[in-house]
């Protein structure tokens, strides 16, 4: 990435603020799930439609990948919050943050003519607000800032390398 | 000192480097310092986000134990007994191999080889299909089926194939004994290698069949309703008393977890004095409204058609009649016997409503002109004045509006289905306080049961809320689903081994047969009828 530094006070500003409450939106997810012992993906996979749902679907045939799936979700939920809010492995983060919101997508896509049990809080038409969520994390893949403990990792980690030399 | 110039004059060239080392340095520490406070900047929103979960989850957990108790409700699911059957083997046979009696074999573990190869075909096509999983997986009931009868010669060689399939075998398996088919019912209650019966005949045999087994000293489970006219209902309690033997009736959502939690709600007076029971059975499909398939194959030559008839009034040969005998009064007692019975049963397990004091009805056939002489659409209204309450049934065969089973208090409500989900009163007064301060919202549930669940929370997101609602939740985790006529007929086989009453008893048999017979009589003969419990008559 070049240019990483060339913002604005206020650009680089605004980009941490989108990160920061995407973090939080994925952090509070994760744990609310983490904390209900009786949660499980289970009921939204098998409300998933369209063209993907047979790959949705098939996730809860069996207990194992069934309990994979959930553990997957809620750890990847709370980690990629817990990246994006403190900027540590930003990027690796928003890349992940980005897979799991298309699986989401993917697996209720708001298209004509499919409806879901889960009613939207919204009225939506292709776009929603998963995909919304989506476009902002690659907007934040493309323009990062030096904002988070990378930059600390990256000092420490070139102190390191000096003295090694 | 000196000495120490000496040196550094000695290397004009190191001095400079240092001074630059030093310059870097001081730079480089300013750059870290910097780096680090950009680094560090956003981790405060993580204690801001901290102490917000914190304060959320407390507020919740208050929320909860407040709820909690004021409800007083145990929030662990009931105890279910599970695993295989102990004791003896018990020799069954049964009677019946039509629309109900193959379910009921099913349950008892018995199936027929080609039923286990479609099935088996089906799950390698379907892995959602887990019919064949479900059957395998269920419990061992520990007995053997030595006779069987049925009156069509079709089914009754499918019924001597599901008998003697004891070990879940496909079509590559072999009988694992010989099943002997009785041409009547008599000859299968005579049998000296049979303990207990199964009775999965039309209506109008529930009955007659009982008695005779019963005088055999045959352990009788028999499909709902229990009976077909009011004479026979008095005669099937006092030959079953008579003889001691153990007797279920079909009432399989006695099982029905649900039903266990919202008798536990009752019990602790969640709903407050309740005044009117509302329940449904809506259907709107030729299946449901009892028009059944008529096997091509079916004739006089294989259907012993007088047998057939029995009590009923004499009618000549007719297919129709044969496998669609819930249509006419001649065999069976219609919308009430067939699915009010369900409906009473559960309201009488859950509140313990025994027999009411006061039956009216009214219905008529408005969608199916098919020559049927039992309503389409029903209702049947039960007065227990000693309990100052109403039950309701209402009953559709032609549509197919979900309306469920409803228990209304002036306190609170509750929807009992395969979930329960009770919900105060805006107008009551135990939960006004609870109300007014916003702890309580009675627009959600106060408390709500999805089996399965592992633990049960009156506070859940809304999500969970809409899927707990509808049974979505927790079909695929939290152990097996089991069917509750397994859990029924293992029930009753458990208080065979053991002496004990099963949970639908010949007592509550005779509540739901005269309850069904009162609200029989008062619809077609368009009269309230009342119930005498000291002379046991109905008026």
């Amino acid at each position: 990435m070049k240019n990483t530094c060339n913002y604005t006070i206020g650009q680089t500003s605004f980009l941490v603020t989108l990160r920061t409450l995407i973090g939080w939106h994925f952090l509070y997810e994760g744990l609310v799930k983490l904390a209900n012992p009786d949660w499980s993906s289970a009921g939204y996979l098998l409300d998933s439609k369209g063209f993907m749902s047979g790959l949705f679907q098939s996730l809860t045939y069996s207990s194992s990948v069934l309990h994979t799936v959930d553990f997957l979700n809620e750890w990847g939920l709370i980690l990629i919050g817990l990246g994006l809010i403190l900027g540590l492995f930003t990027r690796f983060s928003t890349f992940l943050g980005i897979i799991l919101l298309a699986l989401y997508y993917l697996s209720h896509p708001p298209f004509p003519g499919l409806t879901f049990s889960v009613p939207s809080e919204g009225s939506y038409l292709i776009v929603n607000k998963t995909l919304i969520e989506l476009a902002a994390l690659l907007v934040l893949y493309v323009f990062p800032t030096r904002i988070g403990l990378d930059a600390v990792f990256q000092v420490w980690w070139k102190s390191r390398k000096n003295k090694v030399k | 000192m000196e000495e120490k110039d000496k040196n550094n004059h000695a290397g004009e060239q190191p001095e400079e480097n240092k001074q630059q080392e030093e310059e870097q340095s001081r730079l480089n520490k300013k750059m870290n310092r910097r780096d680090i406070l950009k680094g560090l900047a956003t981790v405060p929103v993580l204690g801001v986000f901290a102490w917000g979960y914190y304060k959320k989850r407390k507020y919740d957990r208050v929320l909860k134990k407040v709820i909690r108790d004021e409800l007083g409700m145990e929030y662990a699911p009931p105890v279910m007994a599970t695993g295989p059957a102990s004791g003896r083997q018990l020799r069954v046979g049964v009677i019946g191999y039509g629309h109900r009696g193959p379910q009921l074999m099913k349950a008892a573990g018995f199936l027929p080889p080609s039923v286990i190869d479609d099935m088996r075909k089906a799950a390698e096509k379907n892995p959602m299909d887990k019919r064949y999983r479900d059957f395998m997986e269920q419990d061992d009931l520990n007995i053997v089926i030595n006779g069987i009868c049925d009156i069509f010669d079709i089914h009754a060689e499918e019924q001597m194939a599901a008998a003697a399939n004891l070990h879940k075998e496909g079509s590559e398996g072999k009988p694992a004994y010989p099943v002997k088919r009785y041409r009547t019912y008599k000859e299968l209650m005579a049998a000296d290698d049979i303990d207990a019966v199964i009775i999965a005949a039309p209506d109008h045999w529930h009955a007659p069949m009982t008695i005779e087994a019963a005088r055999n000293g045959k352990h009788v489970y028999c499909e709902k309703p229990m009976t077909w006219n009011v004479p026979e209902t008095y005669l099937v309690r006092d030959e079953v008393k008579k003889s001691g033997i153990v007797f279920q009736l079909g009432h399989q959502g006695r099982q029905t977890e649900s039903y266990i939690k919202a008798k536990e709600a009752v019990g602790k007076n969640l709903l407050g004095k309740i005044n009117l029971i509302e329940v449904t059975t809506n259907r709107n499909s030729p299946n449901g409204a009892w028009v059944y398939p008529i096997h091509p194959k079916a004739s006089p030559l294989n259907i012993d058609w007088k047998q057939f008839i029995g009590q009923a009034p004499w009618h000549d040969f007719d297919l129709k009649r044969f496998f669609r005998w819930r249509c006419w009064w001649d065999y069976s007692t219609g919308l009430s016997g067939d699915l009010f019975t369900h409906e009473y049963d559960a309201m009488n397990q859950i509140l313990g409503l025994g027999i009411p004091q006061y039956a009216s009805g009214s219905g008529g056939i408005y969608y199916y002109k098919d020559g049927r002489t039992v309503p389409d659409v029903q209702h049947e209204v039960f007065e227990y004045p000693d309990r100052n309450l109403t039950l309701m049934y209402s009953a559709t065969l032609a549509s197919d509006k979900e309306r469920g089973k409803v228990v209304m208090g002036h306190d609170g409500w509750m929807e009992v289905g395969s979930t329960l989900n009770v919900y105060a009163d805006r107008e009551s007064d135990r939960y006004r306080k609870l109300i007014k301060s916003g702890k309580i919202d009675p627009s959600l549930p106060i408390y709500s049961y999805s089996p399965g669940r592992k633990n049960l929370d009156a506070i859940t997101t809304a999500t969970e809320k809409y899927f707990a609602g509808r049974g979505l939740l927790y079909t695929y985790r939290g152990g097996k689903r089991v069917d509750t006529t397994h859990l029924h007929i293992k029930e009753w086989l458990e208080s065979i081994r053991k002496g004990t009453q099963p949970s639908c008893n010949i007592n509550r048999g005779f509540e739901e047969a005269i309850t069904n017979q009162m609200g029989v009589i008062a619809l077609r003969q368009g009269r309230r009828v009342e119930w005498d419990p000291d002379k046991e008559r109905i008026i």
